[in-house]
């Protein structure tokens, strides 16, 4: 599978999930797992360009297709991809154990909808838990990352 | 003039890792790519069963397993785990071993404890974990175990792990005489808090260095060294536990110890490997303290006015299978419940009770949402009774500015009793009140209102240190970890103030016992007095160091020096001066200049005064540790008000407005107290109409996971107005006081009142549900 654009060979344990895969054999720990029942959704990546719950996923199958992370958003020293500037200005996170699936969810949003309304922000972003910041902030930092994005 | 920090809309420095993905959450730890060997827990399927047996043979002999252990196994198999804060009233306290010996007293306590090469293997041989129970009779609410017709523990009479009175005046009296009065019937429940991160501890010995190095998802590291060490014979410098990224706390990581806290670190030191455990969400349902579970009575006199004469409750508390928390819950219930009214007469009894369910320790709030609604549905009830509008009767109830400090003359968390310190809550109400603004058009909607005060920032102390580094970036180490609370942010924005540097200057390192190996954790909205004050002390020690220094090499007076611009200069002539960085270099006096400038403070570089070049009593470097310790709690308070619709059919709730008034005392980033508002709002609103833990009269949690204990998503959660009043608290030199629970403490009051007047029909319970609001409804 491509994972950041990355080949990696295919994971050898066929039991082994996509989330347990990036994180434990590939090293990418900012895909995080919160309920491993697909509910909270912050284990949220991007499968051939669409957002998936990698934690209802095997890994093995995976194989020969497109996988993004949250690493793979913004180049290590690069700027940080409008989204995620967007949640840093409005205070969009606070723990931050949530908040890659967020990313991830709202660029998949914003890819949809590029300028949203408030009822498509609260749908965009509905299957994603956060418990520390009441969504107002993710809210707002939906609406900033449309502008940036324009 | 250079900028101020305090008080200003910092953005915070912690982000960008996060951001990015390079958070380092205990679930992450891979030190120096050592592989960890895995664990899982066997836990008990009954919610009160004695042992009959345990066989870990098959599943010790199953490939990839590298230790199985009961609680035979344990050297300290037999020893019970702390009560960590006793109390003269706690007669019948009991805390759990670490793992069941004898009878499992709740679904979910640990009784075995697997360690494999992989998560799955261990998986699987837990299940070959045979143990033979013998199913005892389950007490699994208050009410149950009040009527004590079964025992959690054979030797707790009545199931009764504590009671307390406290009296002050004279109620009976003050009843007798009240022109009205009134009994009124109040109940809770359990509830939990759910942080998006579960539990895990990672833990690895160097036997070359003898050293344990645990990382575990705690709001208390500090504690968690102080109790290994003691546990496995260590000075306190050979155990280092650091909470890395921590993702959500809320309370119940503050639990020391749960069982996998002391086995992790335990099986790493047995088998010479890192050992971890990352706990399942299923799992976190029962195995992690929860809270709330309380019922009221209350009989309340008062006068045609509606002033509140007396007020008696008696209440039951849900303590839960074991009482290692102490009673700290009910304590703070009960020194809560008169808020910011007078109650000039005012008697508290609670029974602490046992149940056969998951322990209870404090989940944000801790004993206060529960309180708030008693005291604030009691004076709905009084309003209602006597045909004056809510917030009249709290007018006339509230305790006036000119009253502090106010003693409400009833016992307080920390040793002390209630004293509130500074505040002003009949402005809280009015601006509360033009914030919300006129009613909304429509059926079935209804207003609601609650004011309440929180104690914060309580003892016993906190401590930092502080460094400029010869770069003149600073450094700053607490020992309190964070859950999300910007701390990073925060205390740098105290320490740059008093150095007079820039903000991103200043990198803080928090919750690492390797950083700074003192305090006491991160709860009870401490952090900010605590810490904060004790950063503010310690940069300010910094800060004095660098003008004695300075003022050697300027030839001035230190107390004419000021700090500025990254720059130590004299006030009014900004041109004499030096930079920090410079006066950095000088506080270390070096025979090897190391680079960064250090040449000038070796020894043939001109003196700038006579003597040894260390100053008698002067330590080398420009750091200091300080510390600070509150001579009593903060009391911050608030008031929130709300319109909501509720549907006549389906009762689903719709909040049309929700406004909040907050005093925090000084506030050191507004940004960063609207989101600890936001976040405290949106639990209260999961906890008083969505999250509800279905327990079975077996003692079985019915919906233990995120698909039916239905914490709410961005569709449930509106969007709040947030406005702040300022009175400072004298107690501390910042004048802060704690915010970190204010969000979620009068929710349930306020959706409660708001409920009762939209569909008429009274509300005395939480948590409500459409479906409790049909059964309400139907009773009419």
């Amino acid at each position: 599978m491509i994972v950041n654009g990355v080949e990696h060979p295919a994971p050898s344990d066929v039991r082994r999930l996509l989330s347990d895969h990036l994180r434990h054999d590939l090293g990418l720990t900012g895909t995080h797992v919160g309920c491993e029942h697909g509910v909270c959704g912050c284990c949220t990546v991007f499968f051939d360009g669409a957002p998936v719950r990698s934690c209802l996923m095997l890994a093995i199958q995976a194989e020969g297709h497109q996988v993004t992370t949250i690493e793979g958003l913004a180049a290590d020293g690069a700027p940080l991809h409008p989204v995620q500037q967007a949640f840093h200005e409005t205070h969009g996170l606070q723990c931050g154990f949530c908040t890659p699936g967020f990313v991830m969810s709202v660029v998949g949003l914003l890819k949809e909808h590029p300028d949203p309304t408030p009822g498509q922000i609260d749908e965009g972003i509905s299957g994603n838990l956060c418990r520390c910041t009441g969504y107002a902030s993710i809210r707002r930092a939906v609406a900033r990352a449309a502008e940036l994005s324009r | 003039m250079t900028t101020r920090w305090f008080g200003a809309r910092v953005q915070r420095l912690e982000d960008d890792r996060l951001l990015r993905g390079h958070g380092r959450y205990t679930d992450d730890i891979n030190e120096n790519g050592e592989r960890a060997l895995e664990s899982v827990f066997v836990r008990s399927p009954f919610a009160h069963a004695r042992i009959a047996s345990i066989d870990v043979s098959a599943a010790r002999s199953m490939p990839g397993v590298v230790a199985v252990y009961s609680a035979a196994d344990l050297p300290f198999g037999d020893q019970h785990l702390p009560i960590l804060i006793p109390h003269p009233n706690l007669t019948h306290g009991r805390t759990q071993r670490t793992l069941a010996k004898d009878v499992v007293r709740y679904a979910g306590e640990a009784v075995a404890f697997v360690v494999a090469e992989s998560r799955a293997l261990a998986e699987d041989a837990a299940e070959s974990v045979q143990v033979e129970y013998e199913p005892l009779p389950v007490v699994i609410t208050p009410e149950l175990a009040a009527a004590a017709e079964h025992l959690v523990h054979d030797d707790v009479p009545g199931n009764v792990a504590a009671e307390m009175i406290q009296e002050a005046g004279d109620v009976d009296a003050a009843l007798k005489s009240a022109p009205h009065r009134k009994r009124l019937h109040f109940r809770f429940e359990r509830s939990a808090a759910s942080p998006m991160e579960g539990r895990a501890v990672w833990a690895r010995w160097s036997a070359a260095e003898r050293k344990l190095t645990v990382y575990d998802s705690t709001q208390s590291p500090t504690s968690i060294r102080g109790g290994l060490a003691v546990l496995f014979g260590l000075p306190e410098s050979h155990v280092e536990v650091i909470a890395p990224d921590v993702g959500g706390g809320f309370g119940p990581k503050i639990m020391l110890f749960y069982p996998d806290e002391l086995l992790v670190p335990y099986a790493a030191m047995q088998l010479g490997r890192p050992v971890k455990w990352t706990e399942d969400r299923q799992e976190h349902f029962t195995a992690v303290n929860q809270e709330r579970g309380q019922v009221h009575e209350v009989e309340v006199g008062f006068d045609a006015e509606g002033r509140l004469l007396a007020l008696s409750d008696d209440f039951i508390h849900d303590g839960g299978a074991y009482t290692p928390y102490g009673i700290i819950l009910p304590i703070i219930t009960a020194g809560q419940l008169p808020g910011p009214y007078r109650l000039p007469n005012y008697r508290v009894r609670f029974r602490d009770l046992y149940t056969n369910a998951t322990p209870t320790s404090p989940y944000r709030g801790a004993g206060r949402p529960h309180a708030c609604f008693v005291m604030e549905r009691t004076l709905d009830a009084i309003a209602a009774e006597l045909g004056i509008d809510r917030a009249e009767v709290r007018r006339r109830n509230f305790i006036q500015p000119d009253q502090f400090p106010y003693d409400v003359g009833v016992a307080w968390q920390d040793g002390n009793t209630v004293v509130y310190d500074s505040g002003n809550y009949p402005q809280l109400l009015e601006k509360a009140l033009n914030l919300l603004g006129p009613r909304p058009e429509g059926d079935h909607i209804g207003m609601g209102l609650g004011v309440y005060v929180e104690g914060t920032g309580v003892g016993p102390y906190e401590g930092a240190h502080v460094q400029v580094l010869v770069s003149g970036k600073v450094v700053a180490a607490t020992g309190i970890p964070s859950q999300g609370q910007s701390h990073a942010t925060v205390w740098a924005q105290i320490v740059a103030d008093e150095l007079g540097v820039d903000v991103a200057d200043v990198e803080v390192f928090s919750g690492d016992t390797r950083r700074f190996p003192w305090g006491v954790g991160t709860f009870a909205s401490r952090g900010a007095v605590t810490a904060g004050n004790a950063m503010g002390v310690a940069a300010r020690m910094v800060a004095d160091k660098a003008r004695r220094i300075a003022a050697d090499h300027l030839e001035a007076d230190a107390a004419d020096l000021e700090l500025a611009d990254g720059q130590v200069r004299v006030k009014g002539a900004p041109t004499r001066g030096m930079p920090l960085a410079a006066v950095s270099v000088l506080a270390n006096p070096v025979r090897y200049a190391f680079g960064g400038g250090t040449e000038a403070a070796t020894q043939f570089t001109a003196k700038a005064r006579p003597g040894p070049p260390l100053v008698d009593g002067e330590q080398p470097g420009l750091e200091a540790t300080g510390y600070f310790s509150p001579p009593g709690s903060t009391w911050a308070s608030g008031c929130h008000a709300a319109y909501v619709r509720v549907d006549p059919k389906t009762f689903r709730l719709e909040i049309l407005k929700y406004v909040v008034i907050h005093d925090c005392g000084r506030v050191i980033n507004p940004m960063v107290i609207e989101g600890q508002i936001e976040g405290g709002v949106a639990q209260g609103i999961g906890g008083a109409f969505y999250e509800r833990l279905a327990y079975d009269e077996e003692g079985q949690l019915r919906n233990a996971s995120f698909m039916e204990f239905l914490m709410p998503y961005a569709t449930e959660i509106p969007s709040i107005e947030i406005d702040h009043i300022e009175t400072p608290s004298p107690l501390n030199p910042l004048g802060i006081k704690g915010a970190g629970e204010a969000g979620v403490i009068p929710v349930g009051a306020v959706l409660g009142s708001a409920i009762e007047e939209a569909l008429g029909v009274p509300i005395t319970e939480m948590p409500l549900s459409p479906l409790k609001l049909f059964e309400l409804a139907g009773r009419k």
